[in-house]
């Protein structure tokens, strides 16, 4: 606790002496961060294979390439966030400079989760940089080797007085959260993000919570074979490839047409052999299931009978090394757990319906999700899907590329969170936008002050309707 | 467990509210008496009264009934059509157009608000915020396209805006009408069904709020729950989709604890002590003017965006105060406590509050100027204090009230640390001919808007954001600001079945995480190479696991 006091301490004196509002201090801490993961890509493979089984391929695309992208990016665009943006203002005002400036909050704390530990502990800290803060970045102690690894180089390439990195359980996290922050981020469940808002709400800290839900995917009926094979792709893409379904933009459950599933899930069989082969446990090209509890957690969702009974592919785990095998259900009971939980984990259900159309109806009865994918070319299908559904975002005949668009904000609503970053979101969500007005001295309008009489308030009534011409002729005595 | 948390310190308060709340309706009463030169209908305070005790009970249950009647409404999609928001902020434009006299007398009745001050501030502010709001709201509405990086060709995105739910606005009373109005329009601009709740401590402002918005606007989506601490307990027991809050921080915090439960997302407007950093090089008589202009011509300094406290050098205070003094005597006469163009005290309970800031002991011997005050008719009139000491009660909290403490120092920039040394206020205000002072405050001080050479005109700014930092607040308002204040920013992505990449999928291979590299990376050059099967890059070996 002393220890925690004295490395708050410093990082506002950091703060407060205005070193990391310089844009060459942020520009060197982005820099030096490239540099990171660069020199160190090996240990970081290293570390996600030790805690998640996670391949590199698989390693690189979600969690080096997402960080090295995200950090290049803010680098190229940090003068142009930085600089103050102009607002127009009335002529009433003139002469008069309206303006918009970004400024730092100060110091910020960064929770980060198990399940993409480098790039979702780092890619709010590129966010926080840019934006001139000074960070405590906590990992999860689920991902113990990613932890240690951020632990332990991060105050090497990175400025150590400014950037601070956290490790520790849930103990270590409480005593985070009770020492006044300007801003928390948080990545993980409802139930720790609803801990966090309530420990920010003592020091009116404001919050950005990336929470998760159980995200859609609806498909549509589609005629072409092509179009099939890449809608099962993508789907698998989205299911299995990002760390064994554990994510929370992951595909949680198909809704299709009931004449339409038994293609679907034919091709997803086939497609499940082609990609990790004839037995996906010895496969190393799919994640493992993080720990015990969450081995035991997603164990309990089959045990159920009624959902055992729906199980129409693999369903085989092997606790020993925390695998499960790429799991498919047909319309498991929709008031069971594994449908009314988010799933975090390598079970798909399929739901079928009578027509596609009620997707909508289903999506809506259930909370709002931090994404909705759907596969289909129908227009008019999309617009309501768009219009009708509430979620974070929508992805359209794709999976997963929504967050590596840094002109998307990412973001839940509702139960999926709230607050958004990703690209210049991050910036802003680190920064305050101060409104900044500068008037001269001259001239000055009488009917702005007391004693009020009659030509004042009418004057007042022209200046608000920018009704400049009976102003005039107010001014000039012209108008009764 | 949870509720005894959330309703203890909103319990602490109620009595003294109560009790001041029934004060000021009896002090109204005396108040009335005395004449005036705007000619109000007589008021009607036994009538009052009577509606008073006829409020119906609002409890949890009641407020689950009125929550589900708005959810099936919000659901329905109605609030969801350009056609009725606009029919709705037309309507409240209606509203004030056709009842201006009543709101102005409401207001009167509250806070002996003049009418010019509340036409100004609140009945014009909340017209051009109708006007605004229809000129653009279609525009606000249109989805905005987005890039995509071409690692995702062929595709095309969009950020599209859509309602949030049912939102709760819980208001305040200093500018009861404008507070109340402001963040509804925002909120029916976006398209959300909402509840209003606004301030028991201006009790005819949220009255007449309450019949004018059953009379002009959708029942069905749009509803006043009038009522203090209980009532506000009630509603927060229930899931909103986000809760706008001006007010003090204190009870700021039990807001968002109460929205933590249901991770409502909140925005807070609270206030702050805001400084008036004042240099020697300037025009004395405009910037005096203008200080008082936002102190004690903001509802008497109870404004969120008063001036607080002014800082300047030893040297000048002299003079400053010899300006605000003639400024005052200009603007409100001899007698300041005569004056009809200055408001009241809202009640006993912050009349007493002001009482007790001046007669601490460090801070009863510095005033320089006023002082006066009448309990009965609830008034104090403008004081201006020299030299209050940074540990007294006044410089702790914030004063809402007309009491302006003159701190001074040796070198104008002194004045910086003491901004710094305090929470970050919602506005700070310096007036200075000094290019470099300019810059360097601007640069320097955190604060939630800032404004150089004149007080509080930032508020009517609809293109600028309005809103705190730190302990003044989070989330800002007005104008488009207002719209996404209470709108999801939802990204879209239209991809098309083509251009997929294998390199995504597995089985992995060293091939595709070079591709993939390049890919990320947006190495056109990069790509052909691992594409035709040559890489520059000699990390492969990494891949073997």
């Amino acid at each position: 606790m002393r220890e925690l006091e004295d490395g708050l301490a410093e990082l506002r004196q950091t703060f407060k002496s205005g070193r990391t509002r310089n844009a060459a201090w942020r520009k060197n801490q982005l820099r030096a961060l490239i540099q990171l993961i660069h020199d160190k890509e090996d240990k970081i493979f290293e570390a996600l294979l030790q805690d998640l089984g996670k391949h590199p391929v698989e390693s690189y695309r979600d969690e080096i390439g997402i960080i090295e992208k995200s950090a290049v990016n803010a680098l190229n665009c940090l003068e142009k966030w930085m600089a103050p943006k102009k607002s127009r203002l009335p002529l009433l005002f003139f002469p008069a400079k309206g303006e918009v400036m970004s400024e730092p909050l100060g110091v910020v704390l960064i929770f980060a989760s198990w399940n993409f530990p480098i790039s979702l502990a780092l890619d709010p800290v590129i966010g926080a940089i840019a934006a001139g803060n000074t960070v405590v970045l906590k990992p999860s102690e689920l991902a113990p080797e990613c932890a240690l690894f951020l632990a332990e180089f991060v105050p090497l390439y990175l400025d150590c007085k400014a950037i601070k990195v956290i490790g520790g359980g849930a103990d270590v996290g409480e005593q985070l959260l009770q020492q006044k922050w300007d801003k928390i981020f948080f990545t993980g469940s409802p139930r720790v993000g609803r801990v966090v808002m309530s420990a920010a709400a003592k020091h009116l800290t404001p919050v950005t919570l990336e929470l998760g839900g159980k995200c859609p995917v609806i498909v549509d009926t589609l005629s072409s074979p092509s179009d099939i094979k890449v809608t099962v792709k993508r789907v698998i893409g989205g299911k299995w490839g990002p760390c064994s379904g554990q994510a929370c933009i992951g595909v949680d459950y198909v809704l299709v047409e009931e004449k339409f599933a038994p293609t679907v899930i034919d091709l997803l069989k086939k497609t499940i052999k082609k990609f990790y082969g004839d037995n996906p446990k010895d496969s190393k090209n799919i994640c493992r299931i993080v720990n015990k509890h969450h081995f035991g957690r997603l164990h309990k969702l089959l045990k159920d009978p009624l959902v055992a009974a729906s199980i129409i592919h693999g369903g085989s785990l092997d606790e020993e090394k925390l695998i499960i095998e790429p799991t498919i259900l047909l319309n498991p009971p929709l008031d069971a757990e594994i449908m009314t939980e988010e799933i975090f984990g390598p079970l798909l259900p399929i739901i079928t319906l009578n027509n596609i159309q009620e997707s909508i109806e289903f999506i809506n009865s259930r909370p709002k999700p931090l994404t909705i994918y759907a596969f289909t070319k129908d227009e008019t299908f999309q617009r309501q899907i768009v219009s009708e559904t509430s979620s974070g975002s929508v992805t359209f005949n794709d999976t997963m590329v929504q967050f590596a668009c840094d002109e998307l904000p990412f973001g839940g609503v509702g139960q999926s969170g709230f607050g958004r970053y990703h690209g210049k979101y991050s910036f802003d969500t680190f920064s305050h936008e101060k409104a900044i007005l500068q008037r001269s001295f001259f001239p000055e309008l009488e009917p702005r002050y007391p004693p009020w009489n009659d030509f004042k308030l009418k004057f007042i009534r022209f200046g608000y309707k920018y009704d400049y011409f009976n102003l005039l002729l107010l001014l000039m005595g012209l108008k009764k | 467990m949870r509720s005894l948390s959330l309703r203890s310190p909103f319990q602490n308060c109620s009595e003294e509210v109560n009790s001041c709340l029934n004060k000021a309706i009896i002090y109204g009463y005396t108040y009335k008496k005395n004449p005036t030169s705007l000619s109000f209908p007589s008021p009607s305070y036994s009538k009052m009264d009577k509606e008073e005790t006829k409020q119906r009970k609002f409890d949890v249950k009641e407020g689950g009934l009125l929550m589900k009647e708005l959810r099936t409404s919000f659901n329905s999609g109605k609030t969801k059509s350009y056609e009725w928001r606009k029919s709705q902020i037309q309507s409240i434009a209606t509203m004030v157009e056709e009842k201006e006299n009543e709101i102005i007398e409401a207001l009167y009745k509250d806070l002996s608000k003049p009418k010019t001050e509340a036409f100004v501030s609140e009945i014009s502010m909340t017209k051009s915020s109708c006007k605004l709001a229809l000129k653009h709201l279609k525009s606000w509405m249109m989805p905005v396209k987005a890039k995509t990086p071409w690692t995702t060709y062929p595709s095309s995105a969009e950020i599209v805006s859509e309602p949030l739910g049912v939102v709760l606005i819980i208001s305040t009373w200093n500018y009861p009408f404008l507070l109340s109005l402001d963040p509804v329009i925002g909120a029916i601009a976006a398209g959300n069904a909402v509840v209003l709740k606004p301030s028991e401590i201006a009790p005819a402002t949220s009255s007449l709020l309450a019949k004018l918005i059953l009379e002009y606007l959708d029942k069905s989506t749009i509803r006043v729950v009038e009522g203090a601490v209980a009532e506000t307990s009630a509603l927060l027991e229930h899931k909103w989709d986000k809760i706008f809050y001006t007010g003090g921080a204190r009870v700021g915090r039990i807001i968002m604890d109460a929205a933590a439960k249901h991770l409502t997302p909140v925005i807070l407007e609270l206030g702050g002590k805001c400084p008036a950093l004042v240099d020697s090089n300037i025009n004395l008589q405009v910037a005096a003017r203008r200080i008082i202009a936002g102190k004690w011509v903001c509802n008497n300094g109870q404004a969120c965006i008063a001036v607080d406290y002014i800082i300047t050098t030893k040297q000048f205070a002299p003079m400053l105060i010899d300006a605000l003094r003639n400024g005052v005597e200009e603007f409100f006469g001899k007698d300041p406590m005569e004056s009809k163009d200055i408001s009241r005290i809202v009640n006993l309970f912050h009349f007493n509050r002001l009482a007790s800031l001046l007669d601490e002991d460090k801070v009863s011997g510095k005033i320089v100027y006023g002082g006066q005050r009448d309990e009965n008719q609830l008034k104090i009139g403008p004081t201006i204090l020299l030299d209050v000491p940074e540990d007294s009660l006044m410089m702790k909290e914030e004063i809402f009230g007309p009491l302006l403490p003159i701190l001074t120092v040796e070198r104008i920039e002194e004045g910086f640390d003491v901004i710094k040394s305090k929470s970050k206020p919602l506005a700070a205000y310096v007036f200075t001919d000094d290019e470099k002072m300019k810059k360097d405050f601007v640069q320097n001080v955190s604060a939630g808007g800032m404004l150089v050479n004149d007080t509080v005109l930032q508020l009517t700014v609809s293109s600028l954001p309005f809103g705190g930092v730190g302990d003044s607040g989070m989330g800002a308002y007005h104008g488009k600001f207002s719209f996404d204040a209470f709108s999801h920013k939802k990204g879209v992505l239209y991809r098309s079945f083509d251009g997929d990449a294998n390199a995504r999928y597995p089985p992995y291979t060293p091939q595709k995480q070079t591709l993939l590299k390049a890919l990320i990376g947006g190495n056109v050059f990069g790509i052909i190479l691992a594409l035709i099967g040559w890489s520059r890059d000699d990390s492969d070996d990494h891949i073997s696991v």
